[in-house]
């Protein structure tokens, strides 16, 4: 226990709730303002000492770093760690949490209670993040639910009660068949240390369930089990369906953590549970979560293109875009791996972004039909400037972050399975499609609709919002290798590992590509 | 030699005086009067005994020939009983004044049945099993039917009695039979006889009868039927009393006769065990989807936690007994939460226990709500209360023993359950304004207990206050 930085960045947030909680009183606007300023420097504070997490970051060790270990209950332990893969997601998680709380300066009902669902929130993601112990992780993965099910449920659209319902129930079910994996891995391996279990050789051996041949023996049925939860958590076709209903109902603030940061829960889970733990559960699996992948994203991309609610388009770029990720996961190479990575942070930035720009527009016409827009770059140019950048971010314009993963993700499946990365490419084709599709309905054109006469530009604050949104999106684009040069000695590591075992295994898979 | 034995019982001893004495003096004192302070003093007389049960000396004691068994595992469970039923009265006198109700047998009846209780806890023989059990069931049958004036109550004590006098049935021929073929009613000597003669369907006739009787008390499906309607129909503290501390009982009697009198037999009752887990997690998650009336709803919901609890049980390990014992521990504490909550929800000085009314609680009373909302996440087992924690320790148990189908249903099963104490949450952050009120009864005592027992859902994460290696001492001693 030298650090108990990681402990201290991850519970700030709780720290500053439960203050909230216990002192702040009333429900006048001088009592929600102070809520919000509250939130804002918790939110704020929480982000610039993680910055001190990445200051001593040391990118050439592979090994988890900063660690604290302790004994915990039910021969559990208590153990936080970061490494290359996931100190990326942590700094993504407290850089979006302040501009989450600036972009929910607008709410007015119950602010109290939202900004500690909130904070709370943060403190459970950046856990997911940091973890080293399965039920550790599974606890913060998972009590992610309360808070996301409330922030719907409570400040959400019409349709709220069925969407969060849906939301807690699909994700909850996922989740429970990964804590029985759980659970059998530590009676299999006495520990839930997920540094031990890394190399921890579960078996492998094939053999029946009712009659039906398991290839990959223990390692697969393990692998199902954590599948059922990420998948569900990305979310991956044909299991996606929550999303576009979460999305839609959900607060913009809501929508915003949504695709930002909760949806790289299911991608983390992948690179720091499926691959080392399970190599050769990976390995048998791996054509079909391909396919799915392939599937997702020209799938969700047409279903994107019939879209009449921006959010709801939105949403199911999203789930396109989540495709590359798990395809470049299963890739199992350094360009795949790296540029899932890069992808999840890219979108986390770029989704953010978008779902703020529709916040923009819902927040002064209350509506997110398609229809109800058209020209407003007449009235609105700055948002017709910002929205055009997310836009072309979105479709993967080179320049933007957005290119760099795709173009990553492609690099390493078409190693790996040229047939894939076929269908696969054409998916970018149509992102451009639906992305600028929208753009064109919604922003330029004659402005024609009487009720959009009287809208207003956006604010100086609005505009803030989206500065440090842009300027990361740009600097990315421009500069990878900022993340990369994080990234790649851990994913190194992570491919070294998984094909090292994969040779142990006797399994020689198509997908052990070394470069 | 009788020195020593009646050492050993002294708790149970004292307790049954305190009960006469307090019956002599009520009954030519001022009777109902002294009912409140009566209760107080009951209570305290139970933390009492709770503490000097769980000091008293290790190791384990045997009185009467091995009839009267005080181990490890005992005094666990009667330390867990003796809290719960402290806790219920504590709660209790507010709704039973109002009802009109407060009468000074109540804690008298209490008391009685909690040194059944323990008896049943210390049962080394089929003989004290069945006293322990009589002298438990009598009192709640009468407490059931407290509120003599009302239908649905006296319709669940009538109910309560015949079914529970057909389950005490077949558990006397269970008893009987077993004794035919063992040639003895102590534990120890049909242990003997079942090792000896695995095969022989007497003893396994019996086996089966008593494990029969015993699913009933501890309210498993398919012996269930009684509990939806005794949980409605009874005064809510009965109905809280009834949701621990005799399932606590209940459950450790259950352990003592598998793991005591059948240890070496594990494979056979394994399956029984397993399936009747199974049977209640899916019975509990389905049926409770339906209810409307919150006391009903907890009804299904503890014979759903009865499943997850049997299933420490059906692995058949001293790991699984440990989490069993944790789970009956957190289960009880939930429950007397819950059902602090249930006792204050009132509408014009009237107690209700319509769902419905808790529309938009958060708004009236934001304490109460966020207290229930940490209890019902923990009831479903979600991270990160001490609900999940007893479900990690149950599953691990069951995986130990190869029980991985059991785990792979109970984990859909708790998926399933999930719903309906969210639908609860729903109601209470974001239902629809509501036409009538609900008020809450602001009582002190109700609050504070309320907010202990959510409180120690998340607080008991950081080192489960110590249950754990209780437990697992505990278990130790059952399972050698």
């Amino acid at each position: 226990m030298d650090y108990l930085l990681l402990s201290f960045v991850t519970f700030s947030p709780a720290v500053a709730a439960l203050i909230l909680l216990i002192v702040a009183r009333g429900d006048d606007a001088d009592a929600n303002r102070v809520a919000k300023r509250f939130a804002l420097s918790a939110t704020t504070f929480t982000f610039v000492m993680s910055l001190f997490i990445v200051a001593q970051f040391d990118a050439y060790n592979t090994g988890f770093q900063m660690v604290e270990e302790s004994e915990w209950i039910m021969g559990l332990t208590y153990k936080m760690g970061v490494d290359g893969i996931s100190i990326l997601f942590v700094m993504l998680t407290t850089f979006m949490m302040p501009l989450v709380i600036a972009a929910s300066w607008g709410v007015t009902t119950r602010v109290k209670e939202y900004m500690i669902a909130f904070l709370f929130l943060e403190t459970l993601l950046l856990g997911v993040f940091m973890a080293l112990d399965l039920v550790l992780f599974y606890l913060f993965f998972e009590a992610g639910l309360i808070p996301m099910f409330l922030i719907i449920g409570i400040w959400g659209g019409k349709n709220r009660i069925y969407a969060s319902f849906k939301f807690f129930l699909y994700t909850f079910l996922g989740s429970v068949l990964m804590l029985v994996a759980m659970v059998a891995m530590f009676s299999e391996a006495g520990t839930t240390d997920i540094v031990k279990l890394m190399v921890h050789q579960f078996n492998f051996t094939d053999f029946k369930v009712l009659g039906i041949q398991i290839v990959g023996g223990v390692q697969t049925l393990l692998f199902l089990a954590f599948f059922a939860s990420f998948a569900v958590k990305m979310p991956m076709w044909p299991v996606h369906t929550w999303l576009p209903d979460a999305h839609v109902q959900a607060p913009t603030a809501g929508s915003v953590v949504l695709a930002a940061i909760l949806l790289k829960m299911g991608g983390y889970g992948f690179l720091r549970f499926s691959l080392p733990m399970f190599p050769v559960g990976s390995a048998v699996m791996t054509d079909l979560v391909l396919w799915m992948s392939a599937i997702a994203i020209v799938y969700t991309s047409l279903v994107a293109l019939v879209q009449e609610d921006i959010k709801k388009l939105i949403a199911y770029s999203s789930v396109a875009h989540m495709g590359y990720v798990t395809m470049g996961i299963f890739a199992a190479n350094q360009q795949g791996i790296d540029g899932a990575i890069f992808q999840m942070l890219s979108h986390g930035f770029i989704s953010g972004a978008l779902f703020l720009c529709v916040g923009v527009i819902y927040d002064r016409m209350h509506t997110r039909d398609i229809d109800a827009y058209g020209g407003l770059v007449n009235k609105m140019p700055a948002y017709a400037l910002i929205f055009m950048f997310f836009t072309m971010a979105n479709v993967g314009l080179p320049g933007t972050s957005g290119f760099v993963g795709e173009f990553l993700t492609l690099v390493g499946i078409f190693q790996v399975n040229t047939w894939v990365a076929l269908v696969a490419t054409s998916g970018v084709i149509l992102s451009a499609a639906y992305a600028l599709w929208l753009y064109r309905r919604v922003v330029m054109g004659d402005l024609l609709k009487e009720s959009l006469r009287s809208i207003s530009d956006m604010t100086r604050q609005e505009k803030l919002i989206f500065a440090p949104l842009i300027t990361m999106t740009l600097l990315l684009g421009i500069y990878p290798a900022l993340a990369l040069d994080l990234i790649a000695p851990s994913v190194e590591a992570l491919v070294a590992n998984f094909d090292t075992a994969l040779a142990d295994a006797g399994w020689h898979a198509h997908a052990a590509v070394s470069n | 030699m009788v020195q020593a034995d009646l050492n050993i019982i002294l708790p149970e001893i004292l307790l049954s005086l305190f009960a006469m004495l307090a019956l002599l003096g009520a009954v030519y004192g001022r009777k109902d009067g002294i009912a409140t302070s009566l209760i107080w003093v009951t209570a305290a007389l139970f933390i009492i005994a709770a503490f000097s049960v769980m000091r008293s000396a290790n190791g384990t004691e045997v009185a009467f020939n091995g009839m009267f068994i005080n181990d490890g595992f005992a005094r666990f469970a009667k330390a867990v009983v003796l809290f719960s039923a402290a806790a219920v009265l504590i709660i209790s006198p507010d709704y039973l004044r109002e009802r009109k109700i407060l009468k000074f047998e109540y804690p008298l009846l209490i008391t009685l049945s909690v040194v059944g209780m323990m008896m049943m806890i210390s049962a080394g023989d089929l003989m004290l099993l069945y006293m322990g059990l009589e002298l438990q069931s009598l009192c709640l049958y009468v407490i059931a039917a407290m509120r003599r004036d009302s239908l649905k109550s006296t319709e669940a004590g009538l109910k309560y009695f015949v079914l529970g006098a057909l389950s005490s049935g077949l558990l006397l021929y269970g008893a009987s039979l077993t004794y035919g073929y063992a040639g003895t009613t102590s534990f120890s000597g049909i242990l003997d006889a079942a090792l000896q003669d695995q095969d022989d369907v007497g003893l396994l006739l019996g086996l089966v009868m008593i494990l029969a009787g015993l699913a009933f008390k501890v309210s498993a499906v398919p012996f269930h039927m009684w509990t939806p309607d005794v949980y409605e129909g009874a005064p809510t503290p009965v109905t809280a009393f009834f949701a621990t501390a005799p399932k606590v009982a209940a459950m450790a009697l259950f352990a003592r006769v598998m793991h005591d009198a059948y240890g070496g037999i594990v494979d056979d009752w394994q399956q029984i065990v397993a399936l009747i887990s199974l049977l209640s997690m899916y019975l509990g998650a389905i049926a409770a989807i339906g209810q409307t009336n919150i006391k009903r709803l907890m009804a299904y919901s503890s014979i759903a936690h009865m499943g997850y609890a049997l299933m420490g049980l059906a692995a058949g390990t001293a790991l699984g007994i440990e989490a069993l014992l944790t789970y009956m521990t957190v289960y009880v504490v939930m429950n007397i939460g819950t059902f602090a909550f249930i006792l204050t929800m009132q509408r014009d000085g009237q107690p209700v226990t319509d769902i419905s009314l808790l529309n938009m609680l958060s708004r009236s009373e934001p304490g109460k709500a966020l207290a229930m909302l940490v209890l019902l996440f923990s009831l479903a087992g979600v991270p990160p209360t001490l609900g999940f924690f007893a479900k990690w320790g149950v599953w691990n148990a069951a995986i130990d023993a190869d029980l991985v189908w059991l785990v792979l249903a109970s984990a859909i099963a708790s998926a399933i359950g999930a719903y309906y104490y969210l639908r609860i949450v729903y109601l209470m952050y974001f239902g629809e304004e509501p036409q009538e009120a609900l008020v809450c009864q602001s009582s002190p005592v109700l609050s504070g207990v309320l907010i202990v027992s959510s409180f120690a859902m998340i607080v008991g994460m950081v080192n489960l206050f110590g249950i754990e290696g209780a437990a697992e001492a505990a278990a130790a001693t059952l399972v050698r």
